[in-house]
């Protein structure tokens, strides 16, 4: 089916005969979700073994532009709930898809993005299987907001949670730092900084399956999006009652993120990622746990950043080059100027 | 024969004043007692000429007490003898001195046959270590670090003599029961070792007072090569020890500056430089930081290698000192070629204290100076505030007993170590001084470490919380030093400084507030530029000489004065907002000119450091009548930056330009501030902020406000942030009064 404008009007949110055009023509048409009822009733033999369990989450998607280097909100919106299954140790199965869209948004537009949300759902091994649309109208939103909700199954016996972390064992992250948030800034800002430098947007379920398989014990794992690695330990260290510290020597960053950090005065620790995690293991299945990271294509650049430790005064701190130890704090405010 | 009950309060405790006080009485044949209890020292005298005795404990008072008040009253009294009397159980003794630097007759005794000669730990009454060794209180032996050391019968029986000058020194010691030094690789004679290498240019760590130094001799440039390259730290001046006959031939002392270097509290004292050492002490600054040896140890030293050292503190970079002998093998081990030791134990880190003496102000505020409490104006109820002061240069201040406790100088609190110190504090200070608050007072600014603590401590004891804006916290700083009483009137502050938190979302620092205690207006403030990189900014000086620049239609020259930065990106950074929060910082604006004149434009490699340089640069230049640039309507830098730039191609000497510079700010803050107490709306002129330990902008602010205008300064505490928690809790106590 083909439609024949060319931007969203309201009378697509409207309920008649232009709405389901749209939905047909945009959505359906890619996503093919079994059935054609308003929800999708799902049988998953994973289930059905005793001790196994479902994982269920939701994010919203907002980010401007809409599409950036290295990928695009729609990318950004089945990655984003995939990692968060995978990272709580499930295996993604199903996703759902809401879309509010600004009144006058280009179909072309729509129907790149959807495009994208059905390729990484194949990469992913997801199946994007309902959804919904609304129009609002202009300036009511920014082009196009996502909802993704998704389910998952965890195997009987995994229990990864923050809890687990102990003294001792070690912090690794699958690759460099803050590449997505040096990327929506970079394209914010018309910062024409370097062609390389783009959003590390990715799935993360393989990887995790391969670092569960080679390091059983593995305690827990985060994605380290919106707050960056900063705030993703600081949660995990004060979930766990331990202390975190981050070697600066060890953490990897792409020179161009580093630079533009320096140029622009942030802190590449509180960029945000959208394909990174950070997971604790017990130390001695460090090195099995890297090396099969490192086998995934999300994880070529894995590498270990740091350690738990006894609780101390503050939850994450980081060794410096020179031997000192600063701390890395949770941000209440919008990270203002301290210096008097 | 008559009586009377004589109080005396002020620091009295701990400073030998009963047994000063029991000798005057043998003197004047006196019956009676004295002892210490919670509001200082109670005096029951019965004797022919009282009014004698009253005049003589004014007028001869240890040298380590301060008097602050003498109240006398009749009273009956039946005793046969004059006794020093135990202290009251519970309250007592609840006032600490500073550490004292060694006295003169512990100075001789070192020097001279008999016991003592050569021993590192001398001390009496008069001297030697206090705060830096007590772990608990009242303040006797048993609650210092001198603890495990028992005392010899003959240390016994100066110490329960109250004619000797150790009666009652709690850190009295021999080489028979004291504390013992040595030196790491071990040899003989610690030291002749120590000088020895000192002399062949070795860097030695050295354990001192308040914690670690670093030690070289400061007439080696290798050695001050190899301590810079060591400590990672390219031009942070390093502090200079050496007795008073060695400073004077390499700074000019003026009778202030003498009376500072020989003060009980020793700080380091900032003094002209006459060139004659090696300029890598302290590269382009026309001061030198000098202090006198402060213990017997240093006394040895210096006698024995008979030039000045280098003492600067002995840490990692950005770390505060070292204080344990375990922590400086493990830190200082690729700084030090060998560790000077001893088995005194450092309960609290304190740092030296920085002072000026022309004119007389406190740079850091440490060892010496801490816990020294400051009386609280008039007009303010006897309450208890606990406030928590700035991210940088920290410093908790207590009130309690209409007294204000600053505490010491701590760091910067994003450092895990001084965060650490600063947590010990906040439980030392209120356990040492039985602080029971009311309310705590923070900045505004959320993300200061020091806000967070209060905040959540308010929230945890159900304390009231009272956030204050930072600048008008300078403000009441400046007040409450000068004791300007809480119904003394509205003041125009001029507070230059950094950056601050504003109460409209934006960072402060180059303001003009007229208020008091009880509230401020921000009456002006210099225009302000954006912060291009937030912090970073404050690091990186080219950064501030863009934004001014380029407001001034000036962008081609920061092209050539800036080839290598990111210009292009920085100025998009700025027009988008890009972290570059606007602010009216007078310390940024310090640092644009510094830029444009080529002081450290890529980066300062310490805090503060373009704009000191700046004024070693200025100070440097005549006075050649000029009136200092314009600053336009609405203190408009453009005009300034306009100014000096035709200087600046008309050829005008960079000391010129730097002088007129001081001097145009001064002229265009002291004008505003002059006209709102000439139109009556204030009664006088604040000064605070930290630009304004810079001494030629504050002669040059002074100089032109009017005489007859009242000026108030900080001259006992820091008009930067280490001042700043004095002023939060003056606010918190006017809050809380009213309401
Ligand atoms: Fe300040
Ligand atoms: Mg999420
Ligand atoms: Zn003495
Ligand atoms: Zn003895």
């Amino acid at each position: 089916m083909t439609l024949r404008e060319e931007r969203v009007t309201l009378a697509h949110g409207g309920g008649g005969k232009a709405m389901r055009e749209l939905i047909e023509s945009v959505f359906l048409s890619v996503f093919a979700p079994p059935g054609m009822e308003d929800q999708a009733r799902l049988t998953e033999a994973a289930l059905q073994e005793p001790g196994a369990r479902l994982a269920f989450t939701t994010d919203s998607f907002v980010v401007t532009p809409v599409e950036f280097p290295g990928g695009d909100i729609g990318k950004l919106a089945v990655c984003g709930t995939v990692n968060d299954l995978a990272v709580g140790g499930a295996r993604p199965l199903w996703l759902s898809a809401s879309f509010i869209i600004e009144e006058g948004c280009e179909i072309a537009l729509l129907r790149r993005l959807v495009a994208s949300m059905a390729a990484e759902a194949a990469v992913a091994g997801v199946r994007i299987v309902t959804g919904d649309t609304k129009v609002v109208n202009r300036g009511a939103c920014d082009q196009v907001y996502i909802t993704t909700s998704g389910i998952g199954v965890i195997a009987p016996g995994r229990d990864l949670d923050a809890r687990r972390i102990r003294p001792g064992d070690v912090a690794l992250v699958n690759g460099v730092l803050g590449d997505h948030g040096a990327t929506i800034l970079a394209a914010r800002g018309d910062m024409m900084l370097s062609a390389d430098l783009q959003s590390d947007c990715q799935s993360l379920g393989a990887l995790m399956e391969a670092v569960l398989r080679a390091a059983p014990d593995t305690r827990c794992a985060r994605d380290a999006t919106r707050g960056g690695l900063a705030s993703t330990l600081n949660e995990l260290a004060e979930a766990a009652g331990v202390s975190v510290e981050l070697d600066e020597t060890a953490l990897p960053l792409r020179p161009e993120v580093k630079g533009m950090c320096e140029i622009l005065g942030l802190d590449p620790l509180y960029l945000a990622n959208e394909g990174t995690l950070v997971t604790f293991v017990p130390a001695d299945q460090a090195e099995a746990a890297l090396a099969a990271m490192r086998a995934t294509k999300a994880g070529q650049g894995a590498c270990i950043i740091g350690r738990a430790t006894e609780a101390g005064a503050v939850p994450v701190t980081l060794r410096t080059a020179f031997g000192g130890s600063r701390i890395v704090d949770m941000l209440v405010g919008e990270q203002l100027p301290r210096i008097c | 024969m008559t009586a009377r009950r004589i109080r005396i309060r002020g620091q009295v405790q701990g400073v030998g004043f009963r047994p000063f006080v029991w000798q005057l009485a043998q003197r004047f044949g006196l019956t009676g007692e004295v002892r210490n209890d919670a509001e200082g020292v109670l005096i029951l005298a019965a004797g022919p000429d009282l009014d004698a005795f009253e005049a003589a404990l004014l007028a001869e008072a240890p040298p380590l007490s301060r008097i602050d008040a003498l109240e006398s009253e009749a009273t009956t009294l039946d005793a046969t003898a004059f006794i020093i009397a135990a202290s009251g159980a519970k309250g007592a003794e609840t006032r600490v001195t500073p550490d004292a630097a060694t006295c003169a007759a512990c100075a001789d005794e070192i020097r001279a046959p008999g016991r003592r000669q050569g021993y590192a730990f001398t001390n009496c009454t008069h001297c030697g270590p206090r705060f830096t060794i007590l772990t608990g209180l009242p303040y006797d032996r048993a609650q210092t670090t001198m603890a495990p050391f028992t005392l010899c019968a003959e240390c016994r029986a100066e110490y329960e003599n109250p004619a000797d000058r150790r009666f009652h020194a709690q850190p009295v010691a021999c080489p028979a029961c004291g504390p013992r030094l040595w030196i790491e690789p071990e040899a003989p004679d610690p030291i002749a070792e120590a000088a020895r290498r000192l002399l062949a240019g070795d860097i030695l760590a050295v354990k001192g007072l308040g914690g670690f130094h670093l030690a070289c001799d400061a007439t080696n440039p290798r050695a001050i090569d190899t301590l810079r390259q060591r400590k990672h730290r390219p031009a942070k001046p390093f502090a200079l020890m050496a007795p008073l006959s060695l400073i004077r031939r390499h700074a000019a002392l003026s009778p202030g500056a003498e009376a500072l270097l020989t003060d009980p509290a020793a700080p380091i004292v900032l003094l002209p430089a006459r060139g004659t050492l090696p300029d890598s002490l302290a590269p382009g600054q026309s001061t030198l930081g000098w202090m006198l040896p402060y213990t017997p140890l240093h006394h040895l030293l210096l006698d024995a290698v008979q030039r000045p050292l280098v003492m600067t503190s002995g840490n990692l970079s950005g770390e505060p000192q070292v204080i344990d002998n375990d922590e400086a093998r493990a830190k200082l081990g690729p700084f030090a070629d060998a560790f000077v030791m001893h088995d005194r134990a450092i309960a609290r880190r304190l740092d030296d204290s920085v002072e000026r003496a022309d004119p007389p102000m406190i740079l850091r505020r440490a060892r010496g100076r801490v816990p020294g409490t400051l009386p609280l104006p008039d007009g303010f109820a006897d309450r208890q505030v606990v406030a928590y002061g700035g991210q940088m240069k920290a410093a908790i201040c207590l009130v309690k007993n209409r007294q204000a406790l600053l505490g010491h100088h701590l760091g910067e609190l994003d450092e895990a170590l001084t965060w650490q110190a600063f947590l010990q504090a906040d439980a030392d200070y209120a356990a040492l001084f039985d602080h029971a608050p009311e309310a705590v007072a923070t900045d505004l600014h959320p993300d200061y470490r020091a806000t967070r603590h209060g905040t959540e401590r308010a929230r945890r004891d159900g304390l009231r919380g009272i956030p204050v804006q930072h600048h008008h916290a300078h403000l009441a700083a400046c007040l409450g030093e000068n004791l300007w009483p809480r119904d003394g009137g509205a003041v125009a502050g001029i507070i230059l400084d950094g950056t601050g938190l504003g109460s409209d979302g934006t960072l402060w620092g180059g303001e003009i507030l007229l208020g008091d205690y009880d509230g401020f207006q921000r009456h002006a403030h210099l225009t302000p530029g954006p912060l291009i990189g937030g912090d970073r900014a404050a690091r990186e000086p080219w950064r501030n000489a863009l934004v001014r620049l380029d407001a001034a239609g000036q962008g081609p020259r920061a092209e050539r004065l800036f080839p290598d930065a990111p210009l292009a990106m920085a100025r998009m950074a700025a027009e988008r907002g890009l972290n570059a929060p606007l602010s009216s910082s007078a310390g940024r604006l310090f640092d644009a000119v510094a830029a444009i004149l080529g002081l450290c434009p890529q980066a300062q490699s310490y805090e503060g450091e373009a704009a000191m340089r700046l004024e070693a640069l200025a100070s440097a230049a005549q006075d050649d009548g000029h009136p200092g640039y314009p600053f336009g309507p609405g203190l408009d830098a453009v005009p300034l930056i306009t100014a000096l730039c035709d200087d600046l191609d008309a050829s005008t000497p960079a000391p010129q330009i730097a002088r007129r510079f001081h001097r145009g700010l001064a002229r265009a803050f002291a004008a505003q501030a002059t006209a709102l107490v000439e139109g009556g709306q204030a009664r006088a002129v604040a000064l605070s902020g930290g630009c304004y330990q810079n001494p030629l902008l504050l002669a040059e602010t002074r100089a032109a406000i009017p005489s007859a205008i009242p000026v108030l300064t900080q001259r006992i505490t820091p008009a930067n942030d280490g001042g700043l928690a004095l002023g939060q809790a003056l606010i918190a106590l006017a809050a809380l009064e009213s309401g």
